[in-house]
């Protein structure tokens, strides 16, 4: 356990005080005590920026279920650096931004900051750890994290909904992610990524690297919401705005692009994962941009335009595998700096803007634009941090998403050199969504700070955010400015990053605002004056989108499969689960007897042999006979009282068999149970009814059949497992080491206090338990038992 | 000794199951019983029978019979009695309050589900 | 159930006292011969069984007036606690000690914490036991 795993578990450990603070400490917004945390942590982090600039890499581990190959190994490189800074800055901008934003009246501040802190503990696990099966563990609590906040206003119909459809997608990625991992192990022996990347070149012909492949990036495009899966994003933004400017803009839907970056040396070689990459990549920055123009909830547009961002990134890796796929290491270097520069700066303007639509909301009541207009004049600073993040975004000078965009540009332009088949789309695509993002970029702010003020459609009257609410954003937008003109000063962070994801080029990064006229700026140029045509004409070409019929929409879709599975599961429910135990216990017994009696003879396992018996008795045959003769004249006695001495015949023959068979403890403890036993069957038969209800004749058969079967079964393979000794029994070691290691000489006895004194320990648990059940069942009754009457 | 142990384990067994598949409460539960005891002898003759001297240490033996299963017997037995008196008292007062001992009567109606 | 039965009441009286010292023999003696824990708990409420049978309950409460709930509490108590005890000593968890002590009056004593583990054993077995007994046939009324 060293100081980073305390890093990574230090918000957990806080979590754990929340609840206390927020009961004790009414006076101060609970967000205070939160707020040192993601400081120090980013402190910490920062510690580490000179450590990775000098390619060092620094791994802890701890030993966790090391004979499963699964340790909690923490390593910071290149990559993981820049998203636990990006986690741990954020996040504090975002909890600073959270205490003006929640009212500490109104709002379950305890929960909401509960679940932000496993957020961060576990977002920092996912990109810390080098242990896969640790990092899937972690990537399925910051979904689970993701469920919980945005449903935390769980009351609206609506966040019910988002949170689980954000749920059901992120997990079944998760799920097939998981299966990928494991997958990854079978081919390579290990879970840790560091020695999967070393061998990356001997597994590329191994029947299962596809399959692997494609799980692994079924779980990066879930989470990372790529189209078909990108609809769970915009739902997700009923989550308080905090929230979807921390996850669901900045961190955990990057997550998917860090696996895909983190996995990319063992992936890239392969066509498909670039392939698919790419085409995903594209479309869903085609299609997230094309999407967010005809919204008009701010929220919706900022949710569709990370969806398109999130496949910017995503093409731009792809686009880097294509290059080395091609051997041309200069252009992947490209592509990747764009990749991972963009996505540095997507997390500073976007979460900038998100911080903006949460102020117009708190200050307006609402987030649409067809209510919204003219609030430059009302909200001054709030329309200054808009004006920096919108032109980030549409990728215009001076800001930090003018280089990145342009980059981008640069690294789809490559793709033309390499030879593969329609690579000409690659930029067309490119600079269509471009200028679809543009034109919403445009919309988001001046549809909301421009236009008519219309102060009769708003709840309130909007007047200028609080200073503590615009302290987040203002230094989110200095940061689009400040990286905008000297873009060189992320190079500690970002240069390392970029080598962690292909360590064996050496290579030198720089960034400059001015390249010349080539070809990069005039598709810019190009973007702009189509996009200012374009939303200068918007209500001329907005039919194009009443143009998809409704039916195709994937949200139907989704929910069309959701209720369908809820109804399926409901009327199987329904005529399985029929209420009646003799049903439930008929499907178990002829399960049981047909697997097991069809995989005997199935697998011919069957065998039989008469060697080793022990010798037979008379007194034995006896004792037997009583045993059978008792137990089948049990099934036909009708009298309760008969039944019970019947069973009581058994257990005393059965005690008295244990003496035969040398076990002396055995008779004698079931003797006094048996005892008790009868009792306890008398004392409380007194109470039961005298006959015993019957079943039908038609029934009895159907009963008769299965018993019959179980008992064979039962038979068949005792015989089997009598006649084939698949190894030695483990009892010499109890009869040798009794006396010498327990100081007893009843070995049974010392079996149970001392060898496996474990069980017994929770074998008298389950007994206390079964006692306290029965204590409560008939003792507890006295005051509820009055409603069971009423009803 | 053995072949016979396993026909007398599953002839227990089998009415044991019968038992447990009638409607009537108290049948259900003397099933039970009746199982667990099946499973005991069942688990003893796995364990081979009269292999030895009964497993204490000091009786002048060449072989003792295999403590392990007798100790997991022994558990089971006691186990097997908390569960009995568990089901015994659920049928007991089940039947107190709803006046029934048949279980098909004991199904929930479509309306709680 | 008010019905006077004397042969059974005069044999419980002298036989009450057999069974339990047997039964506290068989505890102890558990450990080299068959007996312990299981069984030894098993007899001593097999034996306040019959005080019950051939008395009523009200009469066992008054001779035993003890919570067999707590009875099973204790027991548990001891079990784990002999388990925590080979904590302290940095052993495993139930790791037992044995060993002779030389005792004035008494001589060589043989003493073993698995005594302890039992003596939880013993205890939680006699309170389920009664416990459950005493609150079906509390349930008369």
């Amino acid at each position: 356990m060293s100081l980073l795993h305390l890093a990574i578990i230090a918000p957990f450990i806080i979590a754990v005080f929340v609840p206390l603070i927020y009961k004790h400490i009414k006076s101060v917004h609970t967000g205070w005590f939160i707020l040192p945390l993601p400081i120090l942590l980013f402190a910490y982090f920062s510690s580490y920026i000179s450590k990775t600039a000098n390619k060092q890499v620094t791994m802890e581990s701890f030993s966790w279920i090391s004979s499963l190959g699964i340790d909690f190994t923490v390593k910071v490189d290149g990559l993981g650096l820049l998203f636990a800074l990006l986690i741990t800055g954020i996040g504090s901008l975002v909890i600073l931004y959270s205490i003006y934003y929640l009212s500490k009246q109104r709002e379950k501040l305890n929960t909401f900051y509960v679940y932000l802190l496993l957020f961060m503990g576990a977002m920092l696990g996912v990109v810390l750890s080098d242990n896969l099966i640790v990092l899937y563990a972690f990537w399925e609590l910051t979904s689970f994290s993701s469920f919980l906040l945005i449903g935390y206003w769980y009351n609206r119909e609506k966040s019910r909904y988002g949170a689980q459809k954000s749920m059901i997608i992120t997990v079944l990625g998760g799920l097939a992610m998981l299966g990928g991992i494991i997958l990854l192990y079978n081919m390579t022996g290990t879970f840790s990524i560091t020695e999967i990347v070393a061998q990356a070149d001997t597994i590329i012909n191994h029947p299962l690297f596809v399959a692997a492949l494609l799980c692994i990036l079924l779980g990066a495009f879930t989470k990372s919401a790529q189209f078909p899966f990108h609809i769970w994003l915009p739902d997700a933004m009923e989550a308080p705005t905090p929230v979807s400017a921390y996850l669901h803009s900045a961190t955990m839907v990057k997550a998917g692009i860090y696996l895909v970056a983190r996995m990319s040396p063992v992936f890239a070689e392969h066509t498909l994962w670039m392939g698919l990459i790419i085409a995903f990549g594209l479309f869903t920055l085609f299609w997230g941009s094309f999407s967010a123009v005809k919204q008009t909830d701010l929220k919706s547009i900022l949710a569709f335009s990370t969806v398109s961002q999130l496949g910017l990134i995503m093409s731009l890796l792809g686009v880097g595998a294509a290059a080395l796929h091609f051997d041309h290491p200069e252009y992947f270097m490209v592509a990747t700096t764009a990749a991972i520069f963009h996505l540095m700066n997507h997390a500073t303007f976007k979460g900038s803007l998100f911080m903006v639509v949460g102020i117009v909301d708190h200050e307006t009541g609402t987030r649409d634009i067809r209510k919204l207009g003219g609030l430059m004049n009302l909200m001054p600073i709030t329309f200054t941090i808009a004006i920096i993040g919108t032109f980030a975004m549409a990728g215009l000078p001076p800001f930090n998403g003018f280089l990145s965009k342009e980059m981008f540009f640069t690294g789809m332009i490559n793709a033309l050199h390499m030879d593969f088949d329609w690579s000409i789309i690659i930029p067309v695509i490119a600079w269509i969504a471009s200028v679809f993002t543009f034109i919403y970029s445009m919309i988001l702010v001046f549809k909301t700070f421009t236009g008519k003020y219309q102060p009769e459609k708003l709840e309130k009257k909007p007047h200028e955010a609080p200073i503590g609410m615009l302290i987040s954003p203002i230094i989110l937008a200095s940061l689009v400015i400040v990286i905008g003109i000297f873009p060189n000063i992320v190079k500690p962070i970002l240069v390392p990053a970029i080598e962690t994801i292909m360590p064996m080029y050496e290579f030198d990064v720089h960034i400059s605002m001015w390249h010349g006229f080539n070809t990069e700026l005039f598709m810019t140029i190009g973007v702009i004056v189509v996009g200012v045509l374009m939303y200068l004409g918007l209500n001329k070409w907005r039919g194009i989108y009443g143009i998809f019929p409704e039916k195709l929409a994937l949200n139907r879709f989704y929910d069309g499969l959701l209720d369908s599975m809820h109804k399926g599961s409901y009327s199987l429910n329904r005529n399985v689960m029929s209420g009646s135990i003799n049903h439930y216990l008929s499907y178990m017994f002829i399960f049981m007897v047909v697997l097991i009696i069809g995989s005997l003879f199935g697998q011919n396992a069957f065998t039989f042999s008469t060697d080793n018996l022990a010798p037979i008795e008379f007194y034995e045959v006896i004792l037997t006979l009583i045993v059978a003769v008792s137990s089948i004249a049990l099934l036909f006695v009708k009298s309760r009282i008969v039944s019970i001495l019947l069973t009581g015949t058994i257990g005393y023959m059965v005690s008295l068999l244990f003496i035969v068979f040398r076990a002396p403890d055995l008779a004698l403890t079931q003797l006094v149970i048996e005892t008790i036993s009868v009792s306890l069957f008398l004392l409380c038969f007194y109470h039961l009814p005298k006959k015993l209800t019957d079943d039908p004749m038609p029934v009895k058969v159907r009963n008769a059949v299965i018993s019959v079967g179980v008992g064979l079964f039962v038979i068949l393979v005792g015989l089997t497992a009598h006649s084939t000794k698949l190894f030695d029994s483990i009892s010499q070691y109890y009869i040798e080491n009794t006396y010498s290691e327990a100081a007893g000489k009843n070995m049974v006895n010392v079996i149970l206090v001392d060898f496996r004194g474990f069980d017994t320990m929770f074998e008298i648990a389950v007994l206390g338990i079964a006692a306290l059940a029965i204590f409560g069942l008939i003792k507890l009754r006295r005051n509820g038992g009055k409603k069971i009457e009423n009803k | 000794m053995e072949i016979l142990m396993i026909f007398i384990a599953g002839i227990l067994f089998m009415s044991a199951t019968y038992l447990m598949l009638s409607r009537s409460v108290v049948r259900i539960i003397l099933g039970t019983t009746v199982l667990s005891h099946g499973v005991h002898l069942l688990l003893l003759t796995m364990g081979g029978l009269k292999r030895g001297a009964p497993p204490l240490v000091g009786e002048e033996a060449s072989a003792y019979t295999d403590p392990l299963p007798q100790a997991l017997i022994l558990t089971a037995i006691v186990i097997a009695f908390g569960v009995t008196a568990l089901f015994l008292v659920l049928g007991y007062r089940s039947y107190k309050e709803l006046g029934t001992d048949n279980m098909e009567k004991l199904r929930g109606n479509d309306g709680n589900d | 159930m008010k019905t006077s039965n004397v042969i059974l009441q005069s044999m419980t009286k002298v036989l009450l006292f057999l069974i339990m010292i047997f039964s506290i023999y068989i505890f102890f003696a558990g450990h080299y011969t068959p007996g312990g824990g299981f069984v030894g708990g098993l007899l001593t409420s097999g034996a306040i069984l019959l005080l019950l049978l051939a008395y009523d309950l009200q009469t066992v409460r008054n001779i035993l007036p003890v919570n067999f709930l707590y009875m099973v509490a204790v027991g548990l108590v001891f079990a784990i606690g002999t388990g925590v005890g080979s904590l302290i000593f940095d052993k495993p968890f139930l790791t037992h000690a044995f060993g002779d002590i030389h005792v004035p009056i008494l001589g060589e004593l043989h003493l073993h914490t698995a005594t302890l583990f039992d003596l939880g054993v013993y205890l939680v077995v006699v309170g389920v036991t009664m416990s459950i007994i005493q609150t079906i046939g509390g349930d008369d009324e």
